[in-house]
């Protein structure tokens, strides 16, 4: 089995995979196969599934199936970019400040400290309130609180590499600190990092997808998983589908994500533990 | 066993009172801490582009009107001023007016209006902490001491499934149980203004429900894996060596030392928490301070923003002091090991 699916041995690796490709491909290519247009009321509201609306139509009358179909794709763009842009960052100042041990390191032990002091939430609804709700600035608020912590994980994995002898013979060559950083130490790291990216693609999607829950996010009538829970929330009596139908789906989207980044982080553990003893 | 070193001859005031000192160091970051948090609440709700007073009066207000309320807010004033005037007004027990109050053109101081959600807010936390605490310590040593068994693994698969659950969807799928199918509980918590949640105990079933499944999954990971690692050494080898019953050897030697990083871990949870009850208040429309501020935002009223979250982030710091301060009463070895 080739290094990088290793995981899959252990039980919830396999099954979290499954499970994040069934998930992942119902909101990618969910969109074509959906039976009514997004914004267009079919019946009353909160009707009961018919065989028309498989699950019921929403607060608007609109075909939930429909909108469920569609509503995966935001969560998923919108946690995958501010997941890249963090680790981006994170990678950037993380090797200069493992490799430098310059003044980025205390600054950065500081700025994770005081993000971590209070609810990542709280930083969200405060930047909300001041800059108004878009994409963009969820995204942004997003990744500013992810990027310490990935800094700091990938601080400390280089300073672990950057004492090794194979750092110390690419100086010696006289190489530059950019190719040392590219071709010796971040092929090095990429075990915590795989270790640590399940978990980050978790948190960034509870945080979406609760901003998009308080009405903070995306706007309607964009179709979400978060925002349809919210909007139909009244209707719970009337039609439970188009509540149920979301929010057994963000579960399943987060549980696999985090089942398949436990397994990778387990398996990593162990494969480290295993080249330590051999040394 | 330490061996004496050179440095006892001549003792510092540091050596002499490590409990006082490291209490005083720890207080002094907190502090510090709080006053950057003021400092990225302000900039973040009066600096970033996006004016208070337009965000306040809404897209159809006049520039006229927009200039008018910026001079009622004191908008004009210079930004470092307007900081000064703010935190010394918080310090002073003087929290400021709500900006809604300024558009609806009479001040609205806001501590009135936040008293009896603090207190609501409080009132939910505390009734969780006090079940997540005894729940995650049991359900966690339970797991550790049965660590690869079939118990284990059912405890430890089902809470890395709802750890990664957001509160709002455990929350649904609560009411969709308890409510729409069961008919049990009531899906909001609403209460009349001044009513205390003390005397309406059925409401606040769903919304500790939620909070404690979210909460109790992560600490009953940690306890597990204290409690794992304390198994591992030498003392309780040792203890287990001595022919000490296993019960004992947990209760006594095991969980005393695996409740430091536990109270630890309880103490930087209380930001999930905290985090927690601002969904679940919006969740359930209970009337507490969560629920406060997401209204707050939604209408961008950032003055009643900013003092909120700068209590609930006093808050969080004043928890993780009082954890850290009892992690080191906790263990002795802390106390005396000169830092």
């Amino acid at each position: 089995m080739p290094e990088a699916l290793r995981f899959l041995r252990s039980g919830t690796g396999g099954v979290g995979l499954v499970l994040l490709v069934l998930v992942v491909g119902l909101a990618l290519i969910g969109p074509f196969f959906a039976p009514h247009a997004l914004d267009e009321p079919i019946g009353l509201p909160y009707a009961s599934p018919s065989s028309a609306a498989p699950l019921g139509t929403d607060e608007l009358g609109r075909d939930v199936l429909s909108r469920v179909l569609w509503g995966g794709r935001s969560v998923l763009l919108l946690a995958g970019i501010a997941t890249a842009i963090a680790y981006a960052a994170g990678l950037l100042v993380g090797l200069l400040a493992g490799y430098t041990r310059s003044l980025l390191d205390p600054i950065l032990m500081r700025s994770a400290d005081v993000l971590l002091s209070f609810p990542a939430l709280l930083f969200l609804l405060v930047l909300v309130a001041g800059a108004g709700t878009s994409n963009a600035i969820l995204v942004i608020g997003v990744a500013v609180i992810q990027f310490p912590q990935i800094a700091r994980i990938i601080r400390s994995a280089t300073l672990a590499q950057s004492t090794r002898g194979f750092v110390e013979a690419a100086v010696a060559r006289g190489e530059r600190t950019a190719a040392i950083l590219r071709r010796e130490l971040l092929p090095n790291i990429v075990g915590p990092i795989s270790a640590d990216l399940g978990l980050r693609f978790t948190y960034s999607i509870i945080l979406v997808a609760s901003l998009n829950f308080f009405g903070l996010g995306l706007q309607p009538p964009s179709s979400d998983w978060a925002l349809m829970i919210s909007e139909n929330r009244s209707g719970l009596t009337l039609n439970p589908w188009s509540v149920l139908a979301p929010a057994v789906l963000i579960a399943l989207l987060t549980i696999a994500v985090n089942m398949v980044g436990d397994a990778v982080a387990r398996t990593q553990e162990q494969s480290a533990l295993t080249v330590g003893r051999r040394s | 066993m330490l061996a004496p070193s050179p440095e006892v001859a001549r003792p510092t005031s540091r050596r002499r009172r490590p409990l006082l000192w490291f209490f005083v160091v720890r207080v002094l970051t907190g502090l510090a801490t709080l006053l950057v948090v003021s400092v990225l609440v302000f900039a973040a709700t009066e600096v970033l582009p996006g004016d208070a007073a337009s965000a306040v009066l809404g897209k159809s207000a006049t520039p006229d009107q927009v200039a008018k309320m910026r001079k009622l807010m004191g908008l004009d004033k210079p930004a470092v001023q307007r900081y000064g005037e703010w935190l010394g007004g918080i310090l002073t027990g003087n929290l400021g007016d709500s900006a809604a109050g300024f558009a609806s053109g009479s001040k609205a101081p806001i501590w009135p209006q936040i008293k009896d959600k603090l207190a609501n807010s409080f009132i939910l936390a505390a009734v969780v902490t006090l079940l997540m605490i005894p729940f995650s310590l049991a359900l966690g040593v339970k797991a550790a001491t049965r660590a690869g068994r079939p118990v284990d693994h059912a405890i430890s698969t089902s809470s890395l499934a709802v750890v990664s659950l957001p509160e709002f969807v455990i929350g649904s799928l609560l009411i969709i149980v308890f409510f729409t199918w069961l008919n049990l509980l009531p899906p909001v918590s609403l209460l009349a203004p001044g009513e205390s949640p003390l005397a309406h105990p059925r409401l606040l079933v769903l919304p500790a429900l939620t909070l404690l499944a979210a909460t109790l999954a992560g600490s009953t990971r940690m306890v597990r894996a204290g409690v794992i690692e304390t198994m591992r050494s030498d003392y309780v080898r040792m203890a287990e060596l001595n022919g000490l019953p296993k019960r004992r050897v947990v209760s006594r030697y095991a969980l005393r030392n695996a409740l430091a990083p536990a109270v630890q871990v309880f103490g930087q949870n209380i930001q999930y928490l905290v985090g927690g009850i601002i969904v679940v208040e919006y969740l359930f429309s209970y009337p507490g301070i969560g629920k406060e501020l997401v209204d707050a935002v939604a209408i961008r009223d950032v003055r009643e923003v900013q003092t909120i979250a700068i209590l609930i982030a006093a808050f969080c710091i004043f928890i993780n002091i009082v954890a850290d301060f009892l992690v080191v009463l906790l263990v002795p070895k802390l106390r005396t090991a000169s830092a």
